[in-house]
């Protein structure tokens, strides 16, 4: 928060990189690994969540004179419970097979620590279009993250992606895959990824530093 | 880190009573093991050879690789994951693709040993992690038996060990269920003299039971393995189903078969004895046997597989270090309940 | 932190937090029943083809159903309301019946299996049988969905009554693999033994409850209004 004049493009941007909520915030890991079994049900939850992030996050910022402290959690979990149920009816009217897909865990974007975080930390701080902008990245880094981890499943657990037959001609599936310890397994997969990246970048950061420092 | 490994070697582990290094202690169970493994070849032919090579390369190769990348010294010289490589292939059907036991492999050294520190810091035995990812990760692969003593096993490699990587494998060779999935599906017991000598179906090295428990043998005999672990876990299994077979002979087997089938001998033996992941103490010792036994009989009568001896070691491990804290000696000079 | 921290807040009042709460409740609420007004016709929609499309797959002649249900004396009635593990009587294009089609539960290999079948009053069979919901295990267990010689066993499974008609005649049993030797008999899966032994079980308890019922009292049946697909 050093930065007073952040403008919304940044506040999208961080979202998909240096604060992705799954692998750099570990925020809402409960569907990011429950649901990640195959690349559609990644991007629905994805898709949902984020609808739910913007709407809550536009709400709370544009109510933030008008919501008390000592009520703001009640006030918050309220609006984020209304948005979920909104998107649960609007999934079930999509379509059925999707809703029974997601199962239990559409209503459980209520309890996504991910949601109340950032409209306690950033919407009820924030004026509406940054708070909206910071929902639209934080849902879409959510979204990506669940995405990669759900085409990682699915392309070996399943042999398919989005249903389609990648490997003709009896490809050996790894079960454990599109089981819940398959989520553990890929998660932590890209987790090393994404880490080692960081710890590049940070080196190359430094060295580049130095370099200044010295010249 | 060279000098963690080294103190590792003089641990605190109660089977070093003579102050054997671990290449002496390890060299003793290949010994023990040996005729296991012969017996293996002997009654699964040419398929279960390749599986137990497979197993132990895959095992040494990853250690070797990890060690170099992660600059420590390779510890393959002391032929612990020689072992381990060896034990994990004892455990695998017999028919099980290469591939697959490569990915075990890979897999039980490189989660279950070198994520927790390496050799001597493992919280699970590595041979069993590796066999219980492939459980999951290829269930149908895990749960095809070949039959044993075919003809031609010699000669004739089963098609499916010889599966292209990531491609499912086909089966030409004849397969049977084990007398656990018997147990469990049909309600037949086999009988004792026949699991005792081998004649049944089962992982490669599981079948045996008479060769194991002389491998047993010698190493109590030498001093180098805990013979409460097993004896507990023996006496459990043996006490617990008696009193079922007891209450109701047609549905429950009787200790013989409970104690000669599946791979609770093997396990008892060779696997709950880890010295790493087993605990300190004697008393520990006998009560982690105990946990075990009980495990094995609740998930065989009642659990979703036929099976439970891998699943229920692995538990023991996550316990162990807690009953060694339930267990701890009291500090000479301390009253009770102190420390 | 933005915004310098105020040192001293003012109090908030009993009126602000009422103001707050009451105010986001009956936005809340409003926009909850909003959505649900709007979304209430496509969701009875797709539920009702979600289901016409199973009993079409396990009935293929079904062209209206009519849910029915037992009353306490165990005669055949229409459904009061929709029933957790419905059944119901299917008639054909022409208003003929044709047969029923029964949803029922029982304990699989990690969880409930809930199964949709169909019955048949010609051949006195069960004739189809599709899934609607399991946990599984992917590969092994969910082949009785997708198992060719074990979907064949459908073609007529005998369910045929006793001669009292209070039971089965013969119960509905799964056998190993390549053993069925009888009609009532289910050629069950190899490695996914508990599993099509429990579609066995639960096939058997639910016909041993609804058969002879509707053996007895579903031709005489009239429904109170035929709901049309």
């Amino acid at each position: 928060m050093g930065k007073k004049q952040s403008n919304s493009t940044d506040e999208f941007v961080k979202g998909l990189w240096r604060d992705n909520p799954v692998f750099i915030q570990m925020l809402g890991l409960c569907p990011a690994l429950a649901v990640s079994n195959t690349a559609i049900n990644a991007l629905a939850m994805g898709a949902a969540t984020t609808f739910v992030l913007v709407m809550a996050g536009l709400s709370v910022s544009l109510l933030r004179n008008f919501i008390p402290r000592e009520a703001r959690i009640v006030s918050y979990i309220c609006i984020i419970a209304t948005f979920v149920t909104c998107v649960d009816y609007a999934i079930m009217a999509i379509s059925i097979e999707l809703h029974r897909a997601l199962g239990a865990f559409i209503a459980l974007i209520v309890v996504n620590c991910l949601i109340l975080g950032r409209s306690e930390a950033f919407a009820s701080k924030n004026r509406p279009a940054l708070a909206v902008m910071d929902g639209l990245g934080m849902g879409a880094g959510f979204t990506a993250a669940l995405f990669f981890i759900g085409v990682m499943r699915e392309v070996l657990g399943s042999g398919t992606l989005f249903g389609v037959d990648l490997f003709p001609g009896g490809f050996q599936t790894w079960t454990v895959m599109v089981l819940p310890s398959g989520g553990f397994f890929a998660m932590a997969i890209w987790l090393l990824l994404v880490n080692r990246i960081r710890q590049y970048q940070a080196e190359a950061e430094k060295r580049a530093g130095e370099q200044e420092a010295a010249s | 880190m060279a000098r963690l490994s080294k103190l590792l070697e003089i641990g605190s582990s109660p089977h070093v009573t003579d102050g054997a290094s671990t290449d002496v202690i390890m060299r003793n169970v290949f010994m023990a093991l040996l005729p296991v493994t012969v017996f293996a070849v002997y009654a699964f032919g040419a398929g279960a050879a390749l599986v137990i090579v497979a197993a132990t390369a895959s095992c040494v190769l990853t250690e070797h690789w990890l060690c170099r990348w992660t600059g420590q010294p390779s510890t393959v010289g002391d032929w612990s994951i020689a072992i381990t490589g060896l034990l994990y292939g004892l455990t695998l059907p017999p028919d099980l693709p290469l591939w697959m036991v490569f990915a075990g492999g890979v897999f039980g050294v490189a989660i279950g040993k070198f994520l927790f520190g390496g050799l001597g810091m493992n919280a699970f035995n590595p041979a069993l992690v590796g066999r219980a990812f492939l459980q999951a990760a290829f269930p149908q692969a895990m749960t095809h038996w070949q039959a044993p003593f075919a003809e031609g096993r010699f000669e004739h490699i089963p098609s499916s060990v010889l599966a292209m990587p990531f491609w499912e494998p086909a089966y030409d060779a004849v397969t049977t269920a084990t007398p656990l999935a018997l147990m469990k599906f049909e309600a037949e017991f086999a009988g004792g003299r026949e699991l005792a000598a081998g004649l049944t179906s089962g992982s490669v090295g599981e079948t045996c039971g008479v060769l194991i428990l002389l491998g047993g043998v010698y190493l109590v005999a030498r001093n180098m393995m805990n013979w409460r672990i097993p004896a507990s876990i023996f006496a459990t299994v043996a006490a617990v189903t008696w009193a079922f077979q007891l209450y109701d002979p047609a549905t429950y087997p009787g200790p013989v078969f409970m104690l000669f089938s599946g791979g609770l001998m093997l396990g008892a033996v060779f696997m709950a004895t880890d010295m790493v992941a087993s605990p300190i103490t004697n008393a520990g010792c006998w009560l982690y046997g105990a946990l075990i036994g009980v495990l094995v009989v609740v998930i065989r009568f009642w659990g979703g597989m036929p099976e439970g001896v891998m699943y229920a070691i692995l538990l023991a491990n996550a316990v162990s270090p807690h009953i060694d804290n339930l267990i701890q000696p009291r500090v000479f000079g301390t009253g009770r309940g102190a420390g | 932190m933005n915004a310098p921290a105020p040192l001293q807040r003012k109090p908030t009042t009993v009126w602000q937090m009422y103001r707050s709460i009451v105010g986001i409740g009956a936005f809340c609420a409003l926009l909850i029943v909003s959505v649900y007004q709007g979304t209430a016709g496509r969701i009875a929609d797709n539920r009702a083809r979600f289901l016409g499309n199973a009993i079409e797959e396990v009935l293929p002649a079904a062209h209206s159903t009519v849910e029915v249900a037992l009353d306490a004396n165990g005669a055949l009635v229409g459904a009061a309301e929709p029933a957790d593990l419905p059944a119901y009587l299917a008639y054909g294009d022409n208003g003929e019946l044709v047969g029923a089609v029964i949803t029922a539960r029982g304990m699989g290999y990690a969880d409930n299996i809930t199964v949709l079948y169909s019955y048949s009053f010609e051949l006195k069979a069960i004739v189809g049988h599709k899934v609607l919901e399991s946990k599984e295990t992917p590969g092994l267990g969910d082949k009785v969905e997708l198992e060719p010689h074990f979907l064949a066993n459908f073609e007529a499974l005998d369910a045929r009554l006793n001669d009292d008609g209070t039971a089965l005649a013969n119960a509905i049993v799964t056998v190993k693999e390549g053993e069925k030797t009888e009609a009532w008999q289910l050629d069950g899966i190899t490695g996914a033994t508990i599993t099509s032994d429990a579609i066995g079980a639960i096939l058997n308890r639910a016909s041993g409850f609804w058969l002879p019922a509707l053996e007895r009292d579903a031709r005489d049946f009239r429904p109170p209004q035929s709901t049309e697909e």
